[in-house]
């Protein structure tokens, strides 16, 4: 039964919903058939075929593929487990770390990131490698990704951490742990969905960045994201489509990951 | 030197936040073996106190003193005792056999020897059959006792207890009272239980400390706080009470004779040093006076009205100059027909050593 406030009853509000998944999904879905196409038109349904995901890994440009994919993943490996790391330390010193003077300062460094334009950041980043002298590669894509998942990596730590109340970690010291122990035995513990939840975003933005990782990666070094862009520009062919599909279902896997944690963590 | 037969010495101890002081100077001693409660309004400072206790607190000025060992800059891990939290701070990720040998494994016990001593624990408060489960699949009761387990499974020099039964439905609540006391009983552990219901210090504690506003109001036993309160505060809280306004008339040897702002004149038990002409304080209980059919006494007055309570009814009396009494008369076939209806004359009769002088 729908009650008087429900936004059901507003006149529209069907239509406008079924307008707006149609434009966020509809491209979505669209990539995903044609990558199975089994034409060399990215237009023309010619039937159903599997040969765009096999050109994808052993098509001739299925080599640059791969390395772009190794470096995306292992970029994305990295920088999550750094990021988080630090969001996590950053987290509990300013979630416990009492009323400190920068606290409400310290925090807003940390989100700032969020709301700067990512160009900003992207020819910033670049300066700061040039000026210090830092060769662009591999390495430079993997500090500039560091740097800008720990807001991603942070808002969800400190959401989680801001739920747990202080009297756990008290309890466990009240039952002999030290300070350390009463970190890992059990603030960590139950922070862990937000870790989870924190290192996959943070995974997920590192996967997908264009803007920063094309200004700091030098020659040579493609990243997925770049690699697509470089193809993209002599053409859009289906192996595009397959390699982008490939992406979003891992997308979606983490998506899922993220959520089953939460799911879990919230039944028990 | 503190007496090393008590379990806490606390000896002038202050607690200040920035210019506010939440503690005042306390100086009690907890003794061995006793179910102690600090009692007091909420932000009379008992729970700091016990805080102070534990170690989550600093003490601003002052020392405390455990079984004669000075403890108040040690950590808390460091400190031989274990506190049930108000909330019960159960750890979420761990089952109830583990939030149990917690503290056990902590204090370097093997995880067998942990194991074996939680299950002791778990079968002390009936809840063996959950050990596998994790704290939110039991009820509200049920968390309680684990709270209590894993508290009590290191076996604390002193188990500190912070309004524990505040969460739990009124049933609950009573019968977790007596589970309490006889655990205490069959455990020789000294209790320190934080309340601000007076029911719950009068039935389960050996002596009871009163707090208020920082202070020490008073130390005693149950009876000796209802029956002889030091002043208007500790009669008001605990329990229930008529507080009058009085002039000290006579001091003659140990019986004081006051006289109420309405002429009437009451005999008490001299207390302080309050000579003849100060102002003081009577505090008369409820169940402390009876009532019969108007017989030319000068303790007369006019029933309003008659509040049914169950166990007993409340019976209030307008006397003249103002002054309003309550009387509780059981609920029993000899008590109900002293009743009257509202606006009929009433006699009070005030047993004999029920009046008891209050110089604050």
């Amino acid at each position: 039964m729908s009650s008087r406030g429900d936004v059901r009853t507003y006149s529209g509000s069907r239509a406008i919903t079924m307008l707006c998944l149609f434009v966020l999904y509809a491209p979505l879905i669209i990539v995903t058939i044609y990558s199975f196409n089994a034409s060399r038109s990215i237009t023309v349904w010619e039937g159903l075929s599997l040969q765009w995901y096999a050109d994808v890994f052993w098509g001739p440009e299925s080599g640059k593929f791969k390395q772009a994919a190794i470096n995306s993943f292992t970029i994305a490996l990295i920088a999550a487990t750094m990021s988080t790391a630090i969001a996590t330390s950053a987290a509990t010193a300013i979630v416990r770390g009492g009323r400190f003077r920068l606290r409400m300062a310290s925090l807003g460094l940390i989100s700032l990131p969020l709301m700067v334009p990512e160009i900003v950041t992207a020819v910033a980043t670049l300066i700061f490698f040039n000026s210090i002298g830092f060769t662009r590669g591999y390495l430079t894509i993997l500090a500039a990704h560091i740097a800008f998942c720990i807001p991603f990596a942070y808002l969800p730590i400190q959401a989680r951490m801001q739920g747990i109340e202080d009297t756990f970690e008290q309890a466990a010291q009240d039952l002999y742990a030290t300070k350390a122990q009463a970190f890992r035995r059990v603030l960590l513990p139950m922070m862990m969905p937000g870790i989870i939840a924190g290192f996959l975003l943070a995974f997920i933005v590192s996967l997908d960045d264009f803007i920063i990782t094309n200004f700091v990666k030098g020659a040579g070094v493609e990243t997925l994201p770049t690699a697509i862009f470089g193809s993209v520009k002599q053409g859009i062919k289906p192996n595009i489509m397959a390699i982008s599909t490939m992406l979003l279902v891992v997308s979606i896997a983490m998506v899922t990951i993220s959520y089953i944690v939460g799911k879990k963590d919230n039944s028990t | 030197m503190p007496d090393t037969r008590n379990a806490i010495d606390v000896r002038n101890a202050v607690k200040r936040y920035g210019s506010f002081t939440a503690l005042q100077s306390i100086t009690l001693s907890i003794r061995d073996n006793e179910f102690f409660t600090l009692l007091g309004p909420s932000g009379c400072g008992k729970t700091t106190l016990l805080r102070m206790i534990a170690g989550f607190e600093d003490v601003t000025e002052g020392e405390i003193f455990l079984f004669g060992e000075e403890i108040e800059n040690l950590p808390p891990h460091q400190r031989p005792v274990n506190t049930v939290f108000q909330n019960y701070a159960l750890f979420p990720h761990m089952t109830i056999e583990e939030n149990v040998m917690f503290g056990l494994e902590m204090r370097g016990s093997s995880r067998d020897a942990a194991r074996k001593k939680a299950c002791e624990m778990l079968e002390l408060v009936q809840l063996t059959p959950f050990s596998a489960r994790k704290p939110s699949q039991l009820s509200g009761g049920q968390q309680q006792r684990v709270a209590l387990a894993r508290a009590l499974a290191p076996q604390p020099k002193v188990l500190l207890l912070d309004e524990p039964l505040s969460a739990l439905d009124l049933k609950l609540r009573q019968a977790m009272r007596s589970e309490l006391k006889s655990i205490q009983r069959e455990t020789g552990i000294t209790f320190t239980f934080v309340t601000h219901d007076q029911e719950e210090a009068l039935t389960m504690s050996d002596r009871i400390a009163v707090m208020s506003a920082g202070r020490l109001q008073q130390l005693g036993e149950a009876r000796d706080i209802y029956e002889r309160p030091v002043n208007r505060f500790v009669a008001d809280f605990i329990g229930e009470t008529n507080l009058l306004d009085a002039r000290l008339e006579a001091v003659d040897a140990s019986v004081a004779t006051c006289r109420l702002g309405n002429g009437l004149t009451l005999e008490c038990d001299a207390i302080g040093n309050a000579r003849p002409g100060a102002d003081v304080h009577i505090s008369i209980r409820p169940e402390r006076m009876t009532l019969a059919a108007a017989n030319g006494d000068p303790w007369r007055g006019t029933v309003k009205e008659n509040i049914f309570v169950g166990t007993d009814v409340q019976t209030v009396v307008q006397l003249q100059g103002g002054i309003a009494l309550t009387v509780r008369t059981q609920n029993s076939a000899a008590g109900v027909a002293t009743i009257l209806d509202p606006g009929t004359e009433v006699a009070i009769t005030v047993e004999a050593g029920a009046a008891r002088m209050l110089e604050d």
